[in-house]
């Protein structure tokens, strides 16, 4: 009497801890195209207009919270923002010149910015999802195959860089941010053109880290990392994202002057609170500058 | 419709709309520079009511929906929900403890053992752990949110299953006597 509905809660949590085993173990050694893979797929499919629906319809919570933590990051930002603004004001007039002289150049030679980007065909998409862990840096797009969203194409926001596609279904599609441990970008440093690998760093959502700089190589906080599109001749060798796109600022480095020398930077994308952001569809030249 | 029946249906709509708002909406609100994580937390309600099992059952099942839904690693949050819903369960089962807090300490723990469990099982799948102060503060943070909403959760949670669960002996047992139902002087 005692002891069966014991054995029944034992068989149970034991199946159930099974099935979950098996089903990593089967996640991980099929193929991308395999049947969980696909099973995930038609989830999509189906989640994703009921995802899209709750997002809109939840929009407004988001903005008043985001208000408030707005509010209160605003006040701690004025008096950074007080000091910046007088040292950037004498930058700004030297800017200035060179920005005149810099678009004079670019139309000269067809490579404007906007142009540029135009080439990459971008698809603009709505965020309708994101992932609740630190785990797992992706958020969930409305766009997907049926608007030439395909996995391995790059994503920005009107700040920078912010991931790339790594999964996509009919109407919607996964982006993997850039602070995920799985992504690796090509970079340089605008400033000097040292060139390295962005990577996720150890401090959350806004920590990155610029790797594979050599001990000669001056960084210095501040400066600016961009990607660095495609370096090499060879087209196995292409890189998924375009040159020049902007992906944060060095905060510090690490072991400067060493081999082991580790730049710190904070992405230019506010990767926690991204509402649209675009796909550029196409690969222009194989992303060389 | 049977109780077993109308508990499952409710179950089932509960853990998917738990999915979707966690998705759509809570994993972008931004507190303390990170979010809060309902789903342990609504797990843990959920099962503190139900029981080890249907905890458990409940959460595999969301873990699972979660993984497909945001095509994650399938398996592993099902394997952390599923521990956090049996825990909470047999919790209940085998201590029953009625304080205030005890909301708010089951959702800090379930938020904390679903954040230390992905911990772990990234570390055991190969990823980089790095064991940095920023990092503890990442796993830390959402501890403190999730037992700042448990008790919202935990009520509309309560509100939610409590017709379909099945009547709880004990719970009657307290509900007749603070309504004087075994006081000495209502005898009287």
């Amino acid at each position: 009497m005692y002891d069966k509905p014991l054995r029944r809660r034992r068989i149970t949590l034991a199946l159930l801890v099974a099935f979950s085993l098996l089903l990593l173990t089967v996640y991980f050694g099929e193929s991308a195209g395999g049947g969980l893979h696909s099973v995930q797929k038609g989830v999509l499919e189906v989640v994703s207009p009921i995802q899209e629906g709750a997002s809109r319809a939840l929009k407004p919570i988001r903005d008043l919270a985001g208000w408030f933590g707005d509010t209160l990051d605003a006040k701690s930002d004025v008096d950074k923002l007080r000091g910046q603004n007088a040292e950037l004001r004498g930058a700004a007039v030297a800017g200035t010149e060179a920005v005149r002289q810099n678009r004079q150049l670019q139309g000269l030679l067809g490579l404007d910015r906007s142009t540029a980007l135009q080439r990459t065909e971008p698809v603009t998409a709505r965020v309708i999802g994101q992932s609740p862990t630190i785990w797992y840096s992706t958020i969930q797009i409305d766009k997907g195959t049926s608007s030439g969203v395909r996995a391995g194409q790059p994503v920005i926001t009107a700040d920078g860089l912010a991931g790339q596609v790594t999964f996509a279904s009919g109407g919607s599609a996964i982006v993997t941010l850039i602070t995920d441990g799985d992504i690796a970008v090509t970079a340089r440093v605008s400033e000097n053109g040292v060139p390295g690998v962005v990577e996720t760093g150890p401090g959350g959502p806004d920590d990155l880290l610029m790797k594979w700089t050599g001990r000669d190589d001056r960084v210095e906080d501040g400066w600016t990392i961009v990607t660095a599109g495609t370096t090499s001749d060879s087209d196995r060798l292409e890189s998924v994202y375009p040159p020049g796109i902007p992906i944060g600022e060095v905060t510090s480095v690490e072991d400067a002057g060493t081999d082991s020398q580790q730049v710190h930077m904070r992405p230019f994308a506010d990767l926690r609170r991204l509402e649209f952001v675009q796909v550029l569809t196409a690969t222009p030249n194989g992303n060389r500058g | 419709m049977s109780d077993a029946r109308q508990l499952s249906l409710r179950l089932v709509a509960l853990g998917m709309a738990t999915v979707v708002v966690q998705v759509a909406a809570i994993s972008q609100l931004r507190v303390f520079d990170t979010n809060a994580d309902l789903t342990p937390v609504v797990i843990a309600a959920a099962a503190f009511l139900c029981g080890s099992l249907p905890g458990a059952a409940f959460g595999f099942g969301v873990g699972l929906f979660l993984d497909l839904a945001l095509v994650q690693t399938v398996g592993m949050s099902s394997l952390l929900y599923l521990t956090i819903g049996f825990g909470a369960g047999r919790l209940r089962e085998l201590r029953d403890p009625q304080a205030a807090v005890v909301p708010i300490v089951l959702g800090a723990a379930a938020t904390a053992v679903a954040q230390m469990g992905f911990s772990l099982m990234q570390f055991l799948l190969g990823e980089p752990v790095p064991l940095d102060p920023a990092l503890l503060r990442q796993i830390l943070l959402p501890v403190l949110l999730g037992g700042l909403i448990a008790l919202p959760v935990n009520a509309f949670v309560r509100r939610f299953l409590l017709p379909a669960l099945p009547e709880d002996p004990r719970r009657r047992r307290r509900r007749a006597y603070t309504t004087g139902g075994l006081s000495p002087l209502s005898r009287a």
